[in-house]
């Protein structure tokens, strides 16, 4: 997600079908990828981010970018059409969409020329003979409008781009999240990590997808809004179910070492300078026909010049995006993301700082109002992942 | 020179609140202020002997998302600082107007304090908020 709270808000703020019950929550709203959107609710940032490494978080992300796309001549055709509709997309990213199987998802990064990241997004090939042709993508809300306006001039003619956000998309995540879910969804407890299943519920038909932003195990569902309004009620009414805001959302994302895009990620950042390497599969780093293929492979084989990296600040004060690395007064990087870390009790930061300077341990000093401050270069994520495999 | 005598609160339109007894002012954030921020993990606070105007920088509060500064309520030097805070931030949720005052100032224009909100002003002026 880009540009966080500052959006401005000259234009008039959307909702999403589950506004009136963030109010009736309590919740605080801010504007947030042009959506009025809840912060936090009464229990306050801290204790729902608590709560969401304890017990099961639930997030309304109905401002992100779901959609299809679906081959021009329409769906069917088992792999056959799976392959045609992967290379389509291949064309804009570097990850290998074809070799998915059904019900698989992968994160990927869509690139402009220059191999710069305009957006991160995750990518799933549906399951079902009946069914392949099509997939079901999930972009960023700040980003959705510039990513479906690419997929459909880039794939004219080709592939129908089918918007779904007009729906619900909220995520339940934290330990508990599974047993919560399988009273709703029979069967999806058995899901293992970046997979879906498709499900109907009160005769409409949703997706379930075992992945999340918080680095618990969790799931996020897609599902239209006369089903989906009475659905989340219920599930809030669950003793171990508490809804969480954006808050929390980010302090959770940031100590599990997961980029924000807008801040952690820009068009001018590559994906080997993110660390995001390892969404580059093998059959695609060996053909190199993906954009921005040359720059790339080169910083993959030579090194870039700059890497993301965590920054654990040693003291208590956090140090926020913007603030310069230095190391002997020099400057060698800056903070992209940075906060306090309930989970962990000290502040967190992520950042891109000087290769040479990029090791875990390395002593460097925040900048934080004038004042430089000790922190080390920290290994991410800097509280485990606890995904379901 | 008005002399208080007696300590007595006023407040600001940024939420501060000042309690003044004779030519001491001790300075904190209002229970409004500490509340609109959340969670309170880092306090920055002033060098003791520092001077300040009115509207300077005076301190930073640091919530999980975000930092706030903490302006000056009047002109003042600061002659000393609530150490406590350094280790313990959440006090300034807990016990936002008594053990987790900021700093004390020593007035350099009394005039000044009439410039600031009594109890009742200052609670009328949060309802319209």
């Amino acid at each position: 997600m880009a540009n966080t709270t500052a959006d401005t808000t000259t234009e008039t703020l959307k909702r999403t079908p589950l506004y009136d019950l963030h109010a009736e929550c309590g919740a605080k709203l801010v504007p947030f990828a042009g959506y009025e959107m809840p912060v936090q609710f009464p229990a306050g940032v801290m204790e729902e981010h608590n709560w969401t490494r304890a017990h099961a978080g639930l997030f309304d992300v109905s401002h992100m970018g779901p959609c299809f796309l679906t081959l021009e001549d329409g769906i069917g055709g088992g792999d056959e059409a799976h392959a045609k509709i992967a290379a389509m997309i291949e064309e804009q990213v570097p990850s290998d969409i074809t070799s998915l199987k059904p019900g698989q998802a992968r994160l990927t990064v869509l690139l402009n020329e220059d191999g710069g990241i305009l957006d991160d997004l995750i990518i799933t090939r549906p399951i079902g003979d009946d069914a392949q042709g099509s997939l079901y993508i999930v972009v960023n809300g700040a980003m959705k409008e510039q990513d479906w306006g690419i997929f459909e001039k880039k794939l004219a003619g080709r592939a129908v781009l089918t918007r779904a956000d007009d729906r619900i998309l909220f995520a339940l995540q934290g330990p508990e999240a599974a047993d919560v879910m399988k009273d709703f969804f029979p069967g999806c407890e058995a899901l293992s990590f970046m997979h879906h299943m498709p499900f109907e519920l009160n005769g409409t038909r949703c997706i379930v997808s075992r992945c999340g932003y918080t680095g618990e195990d969790g799931f996020e569902v897609l599902v239209k809004p006369e089903a989906g309004i009475p659905l989340v009620k219920e599930m809030l009414t669950d003793e171990r179910v508490k809804p969480i805001g954006l808050g929390a959302r980010d302090s959770l994302r940031l100590e599990a070492g997961l980029c924000l895009y807008g801040h952690d990620l820009d068009p001018t950042t590559s994906p080997i300078e993110a660390d995001l390497g390892w969404v580059i599969q093998k059959r695609r780093r060996e053909a190199g026909d993906f954009p921005g293929a040359e720059r790339i492979l080169r910083e993959r084989s030579e090194g870039p010049a700059r890497k993301r990296v965590g920054i654990k600040p040693l003291e208590r004060a956090p140090a926020r995006e913007g603030t310069e690395i230095h190391i002997g007064g020099e400057k060698v990087g800056v903070v992209t993301s940075g906060g306090f870390g309930p989970s962990v009790g000290h502040p967190v930061a992520m950042g891109y700082i000087a290769t040479a300077h990029a090791a875990p341990g390395t002593e460097v000093q925040l900048m934080v109002r004038g004042k430089a401050r000790p922190a080390v270069v920290a290994d991410l994520p800097f509280v485990p992942h606890n995904y379901k495999r | 020179m008005t002399r208080y005598t007696q300590p007595t609160t006023f407040y600001t339109e940024d939420h501060e609140w000042v309690t003044v007894h004779n030519d001491l002012a001790t300075v904190g954030i209002t229970h409004y202020a500490e509340n609109a921020l959340g969670d309170i993990v880092f306090v920055e606070l002033p060098e003791v002997g520092a001077e300040f105007a009115p509207g300077d920088d005076m301190a930073v509060v640091e919530s999980v998302k975000a930092a706030s500064d903490v302006y000056a309520p009047i002109h003042g030097k600061v002659v000393e600082v609530n150490g406590a805070l350094s280790d313990k931030p959440e006090t300034v949720n807990e016990s936002p107007t008594e053990k987790g005052w900021f700093c004390v100032l020593e007035i350099k224009d009394g005039a000044e304090i009439a410039g600031l909100m009594d109890e009742a002003a200052y609670k009328a002026y949060c309802e319209t908020l």
